[in-house]
């Protein structure tokens, strides 16, 4: 689907417009769509993604449910089971732990323990992560626990137009897919438009958003406008960072990833989400796996610390930031004697 | 005296306005309640209205079930089933939730309820391989119109709801039966599905199987509801209490509520009383938590015994129908025992297959290593591979995934 108009019509839009958009267009081109969730029909969703969608495809094809994360989940596996398409929004990252059982006993499986006969093509949209001044409960990093159950697909955009084209193929997928939307981006706006071509953008495929020569930025959603800041400030350093938007989790691209470190020979993996245990881990690992002998430093981290989401008036001192990124960088090991670099 | 102790508030009057409205309950509670006693029809004056020709139909279902009880029980024994949830006892509701369903519909069975499959036209095969283990589901949902067979308490009860929801949507007369045990009563999802249902109107029956038992636990550590069919007053939909032994009472009920979802009445509860007679299952000990007598007062009860009592009233009892009856059981349990001691063919390559529609890089990479360490078991060098685990690819992939020196 393609849609153009003259640069002059061009008007910018924010990412929660471009989910929005990215909906309005799966809704219309296929009837089996369907949205629900709480209070995404009337309200439009408490971040308005689904603003004006029961209006025009009416109540039952985007409908506001009871208040009940579980049940929300598990009648969408009932209605794909008879062939639609659910798209659930839970409202909030911590409130979408009641659909857990559903999601890890009976979406991740289905496809596998019905010997394909059951596909579960449906796509469960969180918004996620903190940075929006969020109470308690409000401000998540629950990748992990996604990542941690084979079977779905973890997907999240960290660009507008990444918001529509990664939605659209989540949707599409005919495997369900946890669709992780940084809450702190829904009001960004880059160059992307809804006057302008609209593509889908492939599930798996990372995106290297800046290249650079000396160290490789891998990261995704929230953090990704955050390493482009850091990238930016490390050239007065005399670094030439490059940027890895990893845009899906599960699954994971290990070429793009790999083939980057390898150009690079230094890795440094950003992300909200708490360290231990946390993504970061995974990417380091396999990437020493499969790149040891190129590396000139050890893998780092810059994740959240081990704690409990805080308060929103300490949670910037929670969150990875440019100079808590650049101060990693500067463990990389530069020095020709490596070992000066072991106590940073 | 208080409020608490004493209701009756609401015949004080009061000058000043009330709440508006909107607070007010749209239905009238009395409709809902289920009768104080189990509905009966077998030994009352009613059963001489059913019709004969569905009590021997009944009847063959339920020593055929029976008999398919007491074979799976013999297979797990014999090693051939890992485990087996026996319904001896519990045949008229796994027999009654089968045929008081049209072909179209859906029935969402629980690890307990093969039989219903099977009295569903099921191959037991089929409906075994959960249990047996070569596979978790052994046919095709779609085919059969049977969800899989359901482990996690309760949890299949919102798929009936969103598959029954999503039927209507599409304008398909469609109903779902879903069936769950006295203490998924307690799990939140049989809360979350009764309550979708109720508010959405959707065409769905829930059939609790009330067999006194949630493994050990009885009933009064599992609920101080008036009965389980009680609950369904909560959420504004009828709730019926059953007897669960009497086949043809329980199939009136079910096949009401079926009728009635059908023709957009929306969801029923129907609480069928019944006795789980074996142990949960064969790695349980019931003498632990119940007596022998109270066994045998249940078995006093049993489904079988009360049916033939009716039948034999009629006549319609003979010789020549019990002798068929039984050999269409036993040829049913001569099939079962031939087919599942013949061993499973299994190919360990089908664990990768079917995770994805698509095969992630890792999943190949997982399935390479495998299928090379299969390749070495086959040509006996079981203990290693030509590469390490972590390799990723095997060397029949032309490389090997593990780093080497720029």
């Amino acid at each position: 689907m393609t849609t153009t108009a003259p640069e002059t019509a061009r008007k910018p839009a924010t990412m929660a417009q471009a989910l929005t958009r990215a909906l309005h267009d799966a809704m219309a081109a296929d009837p089996s769509v369907h949205v629900m969730g709480e209070d995404v029909g009337t309200l439009g969703g408490v971040f308005r993604v689904t603003d004006g969608l029961a209006r025009e495809f009416g109540e039952d094809r985007c409908s506001d449910t009871p208040l009940a994360e579980a049940g929300i989940l598990g009648t969408a596996v009932g209605m794909a089971m008879y062939g639609l398409r659910p798209v659930v929004e839970m409202q909030f990252d911590a409130f979408a732990y009641p659909a857990f059982e559903q999601l890890i006993s009976h979406v991740a499986r289905m496809r596998n323990r019905t010997r394909g006969a059951v596909p579960m093509p449906l796509t469960m949209r969180v918004p996620y992560g903190g940075g929006i001044g969020g109470v308690e409960h409000h401000s998540d990093s629950s990748e992990a626990y996604y990542l941690a159950t084979p079977g779905i697909q973890v997907v999240t955009p960290a660009t507008v137009a990444d918001a529509y084209g990664l939605l659209r193929a989540a949707i599409a997928s005919d495997d369900p897919v946890v669709f992780l939307e940084p809450k702190r981006l829904y009001w960004s706006k880059d160059d992307w438009s809804p006057d302008a071509p609209t593509q889908v953008a492939p599930i798996g495929r990372a995106e290297i958003r800046r290249p650079g020569a000396n160290a490789t930025l891998i990261t995704y959603g929230p953090s990704l406008p955050v390493c482009m800041e850091a990238a930016e400030a490390a050239r007065a350093e005399g670094w030439d960072l490059e940027v890895v938007d990893l845009r899906s989790l599960m699954p994971f691209d290990d070429d793009t990833v790999c083939a980057s470190v390898r150009r690079t020979g230094r890795a440094v993996i950003v992300h909200e989400s708490n360290g231990f245990g946390g993504p970061g881990g995974e990417i380091a690992a396999r990437i020493t796996e499969r790149c040891f002998h190129h590396l000139e430093a050890p893998v780092l981290r810059v994740a959240g610390f081990d704690i409990p989401y805080p308060p929103p008036m300490l949670e910037r001192h929670h969150l990875p930031g440019v100079d808590r990124i650049l101060d990693t960088v500067a463990r990389l090991q530069w020095e020709s004697d490596w070992t000066e670099g072991c106590g940073a | 005296m208080t409020v608490l102790e004493q209701p009756g508030s609401s015949r004080n009057t009061s000058d000043l306005p009330g709440p508006p409205p909107a607070w007010r309950p749209r239905v009238d509670p009395g409709p809902l309640l289920p009768d104080a006693e189990p509905y009966r029809l077998l030994g009352t004056d009613a059963a001489g209205r059913l019709d004969p020709g569905l009590l021997t139909r009944l009847y063959a279902q339920l020593v055929r079930g029976r008999r398919y009880n007491a074979q799976a029980t013999a297979l797990t024994r014999q090693g051939r089933l890992a485990v087996y949830p026996s319904s001896t006892g519990q045949e008229a509701c796994q027999v009654a939730a089968a045929l008081a369903l049209e072909d179209r519909d859906w029935l969402f069975p629980s690890y307990r309820d093969t039989l219903a499959a099977v009295a569903r036209g099921l191959d037991p095969v089929q409906a075994l391989t959960l249990l047996r283990g070569d596979w978790h589901t052994g046919y095709d949902p779609q085919e059969h119109r049977i969800a899989p067979l359901c482990t996690p308490l309760a949890t299949q009860l919102p798929h009936a709801v969103g598959l029954a929801h999503a039927a209507r949507l599409k304008g398909d007369d469609v109903v779902a039966l879903a069936v769950v045990g006295d203490g998924g009563t307690s799990e939140g999802d049989f809360h979350e599905a009764l309550n979708f249902a109720a508010v959405w109107q959707t065409p769905v029956v829930f059939l609790v199987q009330n067999n006194g038992f949630a493994i050990s636990v009885p009933l009064a550590k599992q609920t101080a509801a008036p009965s389980l069919a009680h609950k369904a007053v909560g959420y504004g939909m009828p709730g019926r209490l059953v007897d669960g032994n009497d086949a043809p009472a329980l199939h009136e009920v079910l096949t009401e509520a079926v009728r009635r979802a059908r023709g957009g009445g929306g969801p029923t509860l129907v609480e069928a009383v019944t006795y789980r007679i074996e142990a949960h299952t064969n790695a349980d000990d019931a003498t632990r938590y119940r007596t022998d007598s109270e066994v045998e007062t249940w078995r006093e009860h049993d489904p079988i015994a009360l049916l033939e009592h009716e039948l034999r009233d009629r006549d319609l009892l003979t010789e020549e129908f019990v002798r068929t009856t039984q050999e269409g059981a036993e040829e049913l349990a001569a099939g079962l025992r031939d087919r599942m001691n013949a061993d499973p063919e299994l190919d360990p390559m089908d664990l990768f297959t079917h995770v994805f529609a698509e095969q992630t890089s890792q999943l190949r990479e997982q399935a390479a290593q495998l299928r090379a360490e299969l390749a070495a078991e086959a040509a006996g060098h079981p203990e290693h591979t030509e590469h390490g685990a972590l390799a990723g690819e095997p060397a029949a992939a032309g490389r090997s995934a593990q780093e080497t020196r720029p």
